[in-house]
C-alpha cells in the first residue's frame, strides 16, 4: 500500500501566516510519502522554538524534548529501535546555539539520523534575538548596537568533518527541498539539511526576497560532483550574493550504529534478556 | 585485633600498583574462606600523591570498615608518617629497607634483593600473603587471572619467581601475627563492589541501554555494563557531556530500551533539566548518582552524603520520583535491578544514591540469586487500538505506554503541558489535571517504599538512625554498645524517598533518644525526618571531611 500525503494529516498551527516553516513542513511531508514511509513508520524528534513544533503538526510518532537537545534523544531512540526512520525537526538556535555540541558530537558519531535544520537566522519563539547564525551588523533588542560575532557555518562545519550528507535547502523552493530530504533520508548515516527558512516577524534582514536574489540550484548549469570534497567545502563557504542550493557533499563512512551486533537482531525491546548469560556474568567475578 | 577480624593497610603513591596487589590479596583472602570489607582513599590524580587500600577480613560476615591497623604495608615513606599511629598492639608493618621507621617496630623487606624494582608490589604480595597464611598458588593465580596473562609468559613467570623469593624471606621472619582462621568450606563467593553491583543489578532488570560521561566515583557502573554489554545485548555510549547522556537515555527509553545514567554531583547538576523531562513525558529513567564531597568540583574521590536533597529537589517542576538508598552491597544489586522496575512501572525518574565509599568498598558475597527475577519489559497496559492516548488520565496516574514503531499507534511525547494524546496544550483547566495525574504516580509509589529496617530492642534508650552507606558503621558501633550493656537500636533507610512515617513514626517515639548519623554537614535526612514525619532528632552526628564513617568516629561522637 503506498503511502499517501493525507495519510499525514491536516493539523492548526501556531505559527505566523507566511512563515518558511510552512512550506517546510509541506517538503517533508511529501518526500516521506514519496519514500513510502507510513507515520508510525518515522519519529520525530525536536527541541524548542517555532520550528521544533513540526512534529505536532504532522501524523506521526513525536518526542518533543528540550531546548537544544533534540540529536542526543534522537540518538537514543536511534540506538534503541534501528528500524525507526528518526527525523530532527529544530531550529538554528536549538540546533547551533543551546545544542552546539551536541551538533559536533553527532557530526562525529554519525549515528543514522535526518537532521533537518530550520535555519532563519533568528531565534523566533523568544521574538527575535540573534541566533548562532545571524549575519553581522543584524540589529535585534538584545543587539541593538549589531551581531558582531562572526557567524556560525553548520555546512562548511559539516562538510570539515566528513558527514555522509550535507545539503542546504531554501524553503522557497519546495518541490527541490523535498528532493534533498528524500535523499537525505535515504543515506544511512547521518544527514544534515540546513534549509534556509524565512522568518516573516522577525527577520528583516534576511527576508524571502532576500534569499530569491541570491539561491541557485546545483546541478542546474551549475555542476557540482558531491563526492569531491574540496570543492564542497569551497561551496559550503558561499553565502554571500550568491548561494548554492542541493547537495553539497556526500562520502559512505559507515554510520555509527552498524557497530552495534545488536542492533542487527532489531528493536532493543522486542530482545530477550538471557539469565543463562547473566548466570555465566556473575559467575566471572567468582 | 578489632573484633575478631583483621585490618590491613597498603599505603604508597598512585603508579606503585598499590590497588592491583590490593584487589588480588582481597581475592585471595576471599578464595580462602574470609568475608572481606575494602575501603579505598585515593587522591585525585594518577601519579604520586598518597593512597590507601584497606582489607578488613574476618570468618565472619563484616559489616563496616574501622580504624586501628594490624598489619600496614607500607609502599612509601609518607604511608609511615601518617598511619604508624593507627598501629594497634601487635600490629605488624612491611616497609622497604631503605625507609626510616623511628620508633615504630617494622620488618624491613630487602624488596631490591628479592626481585627487579619492577616486581616491588609483587614482593609486598608475596610477603603480606605469607603472614597472612594464604596459599602461595591461590595467590599466584590470582595475580594472573588479574593481570590477565597465562602460565609460561614472562611476566608471569617474573611475579611467580617474586612472589616466591618474597614468601621464602618471609618463612625466616619473626613476626606474631595471628590472623583469625578461615572459613573451614567456604561457598563459592564473589568479590564485587558497590560500583559493579549496581551495574549487575540493572542488567538482572533488563537495562539495554547506558549512556555516561566519566565522573569520579560513578564511572565503573558505567563500565561494568560496557564490559558485559556484547553478551547481555545492551548499546553503550559515552555522550559528549552529561546533557547529552541523560537526553540520550530518555531517547532510548521512550524508544523501548531501559534506559540508565550515572554521575557524580556536578554531572547531576548538568542533567537535572533532563530528570525534568522525565517527570513531564514520562519516560522511565534511572539515575545512578554517587556522590563525593561538594560544593562544585569538591574532593573528586572522596565520600560524602551531601547531595540527598539535591537528588530529590533537582529538576525545575513537581513530579513524582523515587529515591533508593542502599546500604550495602549486596542491597546495590538490589537497588539496580528495583530501579529498573520502579521506573518503568511508575514512568518516572528512580535515583540510586550512594557515594564514593560504598561505590568502591568491595566485598564478598555469595552469587545473587536469579529465581524469582525478571527483566522489566517496556511498553504495555490499556487496551490497543485506534485511539490510543499516550496520556490517558487514568485512577493511578499510569497511563498505557506504547513504543514508536512497534505497532500501528502513534506515540507522542512532549515537554511542554500536553493533552492526553501528547500534544501541546494551554488549556489551563487541563494543565490541571495533567498535573494531577502525574502527581498521582506518587500513591503507587508510596505503597511500595521498602520499609526502613531496625535492629535491636523496641524501645531503646537510644535509636541510631542511618540511610544509605552509613548503615554499616552506625550497625557495628550500635552492636559494640549493646556489648557494653547499653540500650541501642538502629534504623537504616534504603528507601529515602517517597518517605512514609507511617512505616517508623511510632517506633522513633517510643526511643529516648533519636540520633541521626549521615555524612554530612547540615543533616539533610534528619530536615527531611522533621518536614516529612514531624520527627525531631535530639542529636545529630556528621561526618565531611571525605572520609567515610566508622564506628570508631561515632563512638567517639556520642561520648563527646
Ligand atoms: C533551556 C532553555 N533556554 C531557553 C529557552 C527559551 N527558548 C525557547 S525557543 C528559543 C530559541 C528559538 O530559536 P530557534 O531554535 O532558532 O527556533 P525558531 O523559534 O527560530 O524556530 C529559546 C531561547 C528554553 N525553552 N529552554
Ligand atoms: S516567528 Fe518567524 S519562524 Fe516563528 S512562526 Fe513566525 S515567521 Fe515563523
Ligand atoms: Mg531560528
Amino acid at each position: 500500500m503506498m503511502v499517501d500525503i493525507k495519510d499525514y494529516g491536516d493539523f492548526e498551527t501556531a505559527w505566523c501566516p507566511g512563515c518558511g516553516n510552512f512550506s517546510i513542513r509541506k517538503a517533508l511531508i511529501q518526500a516521506l510519502a514519496e519514500s513510502d514511509l507510513a507515520p508510525h513508520q518515522i519519529l520525530l524528534v525536536s527541541g524548542i522554538g517555532q520550528a521544533a513544533k513540526t512534529p505536532h503538526y504532522l501524523r506521526c510518532n513525536c518526542f518533543n524534548g528540550l531546548h537544544g537537545r533534540s540529536l542526543p534523544a534522537a540518538t537514543g531512540a536511534k540506538l534503541a529501535n534501528p528500524e525507526l526512520k528518526v527525523i530532527t525537526t529544530s531550529g538554528d538556535g536549538c540546533n547551533y546555539g543551546e545544542g552546539g555540541n551536541h551538533f559536533l558530537a553527532a557530526l562525529r558519531r554519525n549515528v543514522n539520523l535526518t537532521m533537518l535544520a530550520h535555519d532563519n537566522q533568528i531565534y523566533g519563539l523568544t521574538k527575535g534575538q540573534a541566533s548562532p547564525t545571524s549575519m553581522e551588523g543584524m540589529h535585534t533588542k538584545a543587539q541593538p548596537t549589531g551581531v558582531h560575532s562572526y557567524p556560525f557555518n553548520p555546512v562548511a562545519v559539516a562538510v570539515s568533518m566528513h558527514v555522509g550528507f550535507v545539503a542546504r535547502g531554501f524553503a522557497g523552493e519546495v518541490e527541490h527541498l523535498a528532493g534533498l530530504i528524500k535523499q537525505a533520508l535515504a543515506h544511512p548515516g547521518l544527514s544534515l539539511v540546513d534549509i534556509l527558512q524565512p522568518c516573516v516577524s522577525f527577520n528583516k534582514l534576511n527576508t524571502f526576497q532576500w534569499y530569491k536574489e541570491r539561491v541557485y540550484k546545483l546541478g542546474e548549469g551549475a555542476e557540482h560532483d558531491p563526492a569531491d570534497w574540496d570543492a564542497a567545502i569551497r561551496l559550503s563557504y558561499e553565502f554571500g550574493d550568491r548561494i548554492p542550493i542541493g547537495v553539497i557533499y556526500t562520502n559512505d563512512r559507515p554510520a555509527f550504529d552498524s557497530y552495534f551486533p545488536v542492533l542487527n537482531k532489531g528493536p532493543l525491546a522486542t530482545q530477550e534478556v538471557d539469565y543463562g548469560v547473566m548466570e555465566k556474568v556473575l559467575e566471572s567475578y567468582c | 585485633m578489632s573484633q575478631g577480624s583483621m585490618n590491613l593497610m597498603i599505603g604508597g603513591e598512585a603508579g606503585q600498583g598499590l590497588v592491583t596487589i590490593g584487589q588480588v590479596l582481597a581475592k585471595a583472602l576471599v578464595k580462602s574462606g574470609y568475608h572481606i570489607l575494602v575501603t579505598q582513599d585515593y587522591m585525585s590524580r594518577v601519579r604520586g600523591g598518597h593512597n590507601t587500600f584497606t582489607i578488613r577480613f574476618s570468618p565472619q560476615d563484616l559489616d563496616s570498615p574501622c580504624e586501628g591497623l594490624d598489619l600496614l604495608v607500607a609502599l612509601n615513606q609518607e604511608t609511615l608518617a601518617r598511619h604508624a599511629k593507627e598501629l594497634n598492639a601487635g600490629a605488624v608493618v612491611l616497609a622497604d629497607t631503605g625507609l626510616s621507621c623511628g620508633q615504630t617496630p617494622c620488618l624491613n623487606v630487602p624488596y631490591e634483593d628479592l626481585a627487579d624494582k619492577r616486581y616491588l608490589n609483587t614482593v609486598a604480595l608475596g610477603v603480606a600473603a605469607s603472614l597472612l597464611k594464604l596459599d602461595l598458588e591461590l595467590v599466584a593465580q590470582t595475580l594472573e587471572t588479574a593481570i590477565g596473562k597465562k602460565k609460561g609468559d614472562k611476566v608471569v613467570e617474573e611475579n611467580r619467581q617474586a612472589l616466591e623469593k618474597a614468601s621464602q624471606w618471609a618463612a625466616g621472619q619473626e613476626h606474631g601475627l595471628k590472623p583469625p582462621a578461615p572459613e573451614k568450606e567456604p561457598d563459592k563467593r564473589m568479590m564485587l563492589g558497590g560500583n559493579q553491583a549496581i551495574a549487575l543489578g540493572a542488567l538482572a532488570g533488563g537495562l539495554k541501554f547506558v549512556a555516561f560521561y566519566p565522573m569520579t566515583p560513578s564511572t565503573a557502573i558505567a563500565l561494568t555494563v560496557i564490559a558485559h554489554a556484547e553478551q547481555m545485548g545492551v548499546v553503550y555510549e559515552q555522550a559528549e557531556d552529561e546533557i547529552a547522556a541523560v537526553n540520550m537515555a530518555l531517547g532510548a527509553s521512550y524508544a523501548g530500551a531501559p534506559a540508565l545514567v550515572c554521575t557524580s554531583g556536578g554531572g547531576y547538576a548538568l542533567m537535572t533539566e533532563g530528570v525534568s523531562l522525565a517527570g513531564m513525558t514520562e519516560t522511565p529513567l534511572v539515575i545512578a548518582l554517587a556522590m563525593r564531597p561538594g560544593p562544585a568540583t569538591g574532593l573528586p574521590t572522596r565520600t560524602e552524603q551531601g547531595d540527598l536533597l539535591f537528588a530529590l529537589h533537582g529538576g525545575h517542576g513537581e513530579f513524582p520520583r523515587a529515591i533508593l538508598t542502599p546500604g550495602s552491597v549486596k542491597q546495590c544489586f538490589a537497588a539496580g535491578y528495583r530501579a529498573l522496575h520502579l521506573a518503568e512501572k511508575y514512568q518516572t525518574p528512580v535515583f540510586i544514591l550512594t557515594d564514593q565509599f560504598l561505590a568502591d568498598s568491595l566485598r564478598a558475597l555469595t552469587p545473587f540469586d536469579l529465581s524469582g527475577l525478571t527483566p522489566v519489559r517496556p511498553g504495555g497496559g490499556g487496551a490497543s487500538g485506534g485511539d490510543y492516548r499516550r496520556y490517558a488520565i487514568t485512577g493511578d496516574g499510569i497511563s498505557p505506554r506504547r513504543l514508536p514503531g512497534m505497532g500501528p499507534e502513534l506515540v507522542i511525547a512532549d515537554s511542554d503541558e500536553h493533552d492526553q494524546e501528547g500534544h501541546i496544550t494551554e488549556d489551563l483547566e487541563l494543565r490541571v489535571r495533567m498535573n494531577d495525574k502525574r502527581l498521582a504516580k506518587q500513591k503507587g509509589l508510596r505503597a511500595e517504599v521498602e520499609p526502613p529496617v531496625f535492629v535491636g530492642p523496641e524501645a531503646a534508650d537510644t535509636l541510631l538512625v542511618s540511610w544509605g552507606s552509613s548503615q554499616g558503621p552506625v550497625a557495628e558501633a550500635a552492636r559494640r554498645l549493646g556489648e557494653e550493656g547499653q540500650s541501642v537500636a538502629t534504623c537504616h533507610f534504603s528507601q529515602v524517598w517517597p518517605l512514609v512515617p507511617d512505616q517508623f513514626a511510632e517506633r522513633f517515639k517510643k526511643a529516648g533518644q533519636v540520633v541521626v548519623i549521615e555524612g554530612n554537614a547540615t543533616g539533610q535526612f534528619a530536615g527531611l525526618l522533621r518536614k516529612e514525619a514531624g520527627i525531631q532528632a535530639q542529636r545529630f552526628i556528621g561526618r565531611y571531611d571525605g572520609l567515610n564513617l566508622t564506628p570508631e568516629y561515632i563512638l567517639r561522637q556520642l561520648a563527646s
